[in-house]
């Protein structure tokens, strides 16, 4: 048996990965505000140029440099020109002619054409981060599924290719960073739904083969409320026959069809999703934590929400 | 063949948009149910309007398969059995067919189609780099797609083909792949980085360059890059022509895009900006479809049933103990609570809906929309279900 990891928020690097659409930010958000409200200095980085990470803190746009926007909390968008500017300058020591120049048109061309550069300057930056301890805990908005494996493999993709040389010696500091568990997890977000349960399961056998990542966690978004316990569904359906539905109607003074149909949908998702959670749950290690968030019935994300996101996570890790 | 191509102009349905166009292009943010979706539009049109209809997919949901009645599929495409239509109680009048993009197998495809010669395409093939592009490079995935949408579409052998796109962090990506791929191969860096290794002579202008980027990778890596630009370029013109081909292909009048969308906040932005850059780049926008869109009755904040749900949530008790029957009236109060509760939850996700719909802006002509299933889709009558809330 191997010695049990590290609990989730005590690692100090955290990827947070998902299928598109299964709230993939929201989640790693939640837990970036939950690292700092637990007295962590944490950073939060976006890596997609989508750039909507701010709105769940509305805080407003975030950049490279990162930025605190709750206490302890600060935030940052990755862009892999300035963290490739920055990575020259801190280790090689040459100077940078702005962005146009031979530097950086051949970064375009070899980010373009060979595999791996501009991830490796995205996972670079932040295990550069960790290893100067500048922050407690960094909380990646990673990659989507789609992508995510080519990013963390990528300093070993780099380190077969290039056998010598600067970046041969910078991979290998990564690598050991990024192979820790105790520093370096994986989290991967999915929904109660089919696809991205399915992709999630997948991933997680790819991420075992294909990277040296530990997988951490698996969060589910989105869990429906259930509404009721095995007798009290009884009563419902007792309801919903053509007599009571009639009484019901009297009693409160019009039609509760509606209000009835509504609840037959939510108890039909819920039971639908269900066997989609269990299927999740009979396929994963079974040591590994499965955390549970429920669905927001929110107006819109923010704030209020990411706070409510935060909260879940910490009754779900026992804090 | 049966195909109806009088409407070309004003297509007023999904039903129409199909009968007049040869390919269809379903797109959106991932988990909006646009493979499904396509697959039920593909079988709508199998049955109904008669002729050879693919769908192809990129990565389909083991359930959509056993949807189709086909055990898997892959780059090769399968008839759909005539067994699937029989036991969904219809006769199609023409034939659905099914294939999957398989990436690494397109692009070894193309590498051997377009090499000059047998060895070459070998020696491409063999290279770690090519190995390594086509699996992970970021665009390969919406450039290939698009490519073998040409070829299927180019070998003539379906009278409509329905494409859904790559899940792209970006939906527009494979809108500009083809363009992308034909200047990368044009591009004046590519020569340069592949110049010092067909030559001895080194331009003395670029030196700094080299050292540069000696430095930093290496140079058997800058070696084996440079190898496999070279290996790449052989292929360069045939492959320009084709990615141009592909990028006219898409602009073609035969040619008409689907957005597909759910009314959640983020997909419905996606939605909003795919509409206008589609719009904008002049492609043929057929249709928006709006998927899983929660019944109508809960959109109405004022009407009857919210007043009610109200008030149950407020007098459950007392609504309880003057019911009839004999539920256990402490059950009987929680289930009222969470009846009124519940429909005050979902009212909410309605409204949010409401107002997306409302914001999408520009629309085309066609909007459908597709109510939330409560079950998930797993036969062929159940896509022809969900085909019957677009088609018209």
């Amino acid at each position: 048996m191997p010695v049990s990891p590290p609990d989730l928020l005590d690692r100090k690097l955290l990827f947070v990965t998902g299928k598109g659409g299964v709230g993939k930010t929201t989640v790693a958000a939640g837990l970036a505000l939950l690292g700092a409200l637990r007295g962590k200095r944490t950073l939060v980085c976006e890596v997609d140029a989508k750039g909507n990470l701010a709105d769940f803190y509305e805080s407003g746009p975030t950049g490279f440099d990162a930025r605190e926007i709750q206490p302890g909390l600060f935030a940052m968008a990755m862009d892999t020109e300035r963290s490739l500017d920055e990575y020259l300058r801190l280790f090689l020591r040459i100077p940078v002619m702005g962005r146009i120049g031979p530097i950086a048109r051949m970064f375009d061309f070899v980010a373009t054409a060979a595999p791996g550069v501009k991830e490796i300057l995205t996972v670079g930056k932040l295990a550069y981060e960790v290893r100067e301890r500048h922050y407690d805990l960094v909380v990646v908005d990673a990659s989507a599924t789609g992508h995510i494996i080519g990013q963390l493999a990528a300093p070993q993709a780099i380190n077969s290719l290039v056998q010598v040389g600067l970046v041969r010696s910078q991979t290998d500091w990564m690598l050991e960073i990024l192979s820790d568990p105790v520093r370096t997890g994986l989290v991967i977000v999915a929904t109660p739904e089919e696809m991205p349960v399915n992709e999630t399961i997948e991933l997680a056998t790819r991420v075992r083969q294909e990277t040296t990542v530990d997988l951490a966690a698996i969060i589910v978004n989105r869990v429906l409320p259930e509404l009721f316990g095995r007798r009290e569904e009884e009563v419902f359906d007792e309801l919903r026959s053509p007599d009571r539905s009639r009484e019901l109607d009297e009693l409160v003074g019009g039609e509760t069809a509606p209000l009835m149909d509504a609840a037959r949908l939510a108890v039909t998702l819920r039971r639908t999703r269900a066997v989609h959670l269990e299927h999740l749950r009979d396929s994963i290690d079974p040591l590994l934590p499965l955390l549970y968030v429920p669905y927001l019935f929110f107006r819109s994300h923010g704030l209020r929400s990411t706070r409510v996101v935060a909260e879940s996570l910490a009754a779900e890790l026992g804090y | 063949m049966a195909r109806d191509r009088r409407s070309e102009r004003h297509s007023a349905s999904i039903e129409q948009l199909m009968a007049a166009h040869e390919i269809v292009i379903a797109c959106g943010s991932g988990g909006v149910g646009k493979t499904t979706t396509a697959a039920a539009a593909a079988a709508m049109a199998a049955v109904r309007q008669g002729g050879k209809v693919l769908v192809l997919t990129v990565d389909p949901a083991k359930r959509l398969a056993n949807a189709l009645g086909l055990e898997g599929f892959g780059n090769v495409a399968i008839r759909v059995p005539q067994d699937a239509f029989k036991a969904a109680g219809v006769s199609p009048r023409g034939e659905l067919w099914a294939a999957m993009l398989d990436t690494k197998q397109s692009w070894d495809d193309l590498v051997r189609r377009h090499a000059p010669d047998r060895s070459t395409a070998g020696r491409i093939l063999e290279n770690p780099l090519y190995q390594n592009i086509t699996g992970r490079f970021v665009q390969s995935h919406e450039y290939i797609a698009m490519e073998r949408l040409y070829e299927l579409h180019s070998d003539g052998d379906y009278d409509l083909i329905v494409v859904d796109t790559p899940p792209t962090r970006n939906a527009i990506d494979f809108l500009e792949a083809p363009q992308r791929m034909s200047e990368f191969f044009s591009s004046r860096l590519l020569r340069l980085l592949t110049v010092p290794y067909k030559s001895r002579l080194v331009n003395f202008a670029s030196k700094p360059f080299y050292q540069v980027a000696d430095r930093i990778l290496g140079s058997q890596f800058l070696q084996d890059i440079a190898e496999f630009f070279i290996l790449l370029q052989t292929m360069g013109p045939g492959f320009v022509e084709r990615a141009d081909a592909v990028t006219r292909l898409l602009h073609d009048r035969r040619t008409t895009f689907v957005v597909v969308t759910t009314l959640e906040a983020a997909p419905a932005h996606e939605a909003e900006f795919f509409i206008d850059v589609l719009l904008a780049k002049k492609f043929h926008l057929g249709a928006v479809v709006l998927n899983k869109v929660l019944p109508a009755y809960l959109r109405d904040t004022r009407g009857e049933a919210a007043r009610l749900a109200e008030r149950i949530k407020a007098d459950a008790g007392e609504l309880a103990a003057r019911f009839g029957g004999d539920a256990d009236p402490t059950q009987l109060e929680r289930v009222l609570t969470e009846v009124g509760e519940n429909f005050i939850r979902f009212q909410l996700v309605a409204q949010c809906e409401a107002e997306q719909e409302s914001a999408l802006g520009r629309k085309p002509d066609v909007v459908a929309t597709v109510p939330f299933f409560e079950t998930d889709i797993y036969d062929l009558a159940g896509l022809l279900r969900l085909g019957e809330q677009i088609w018209q």
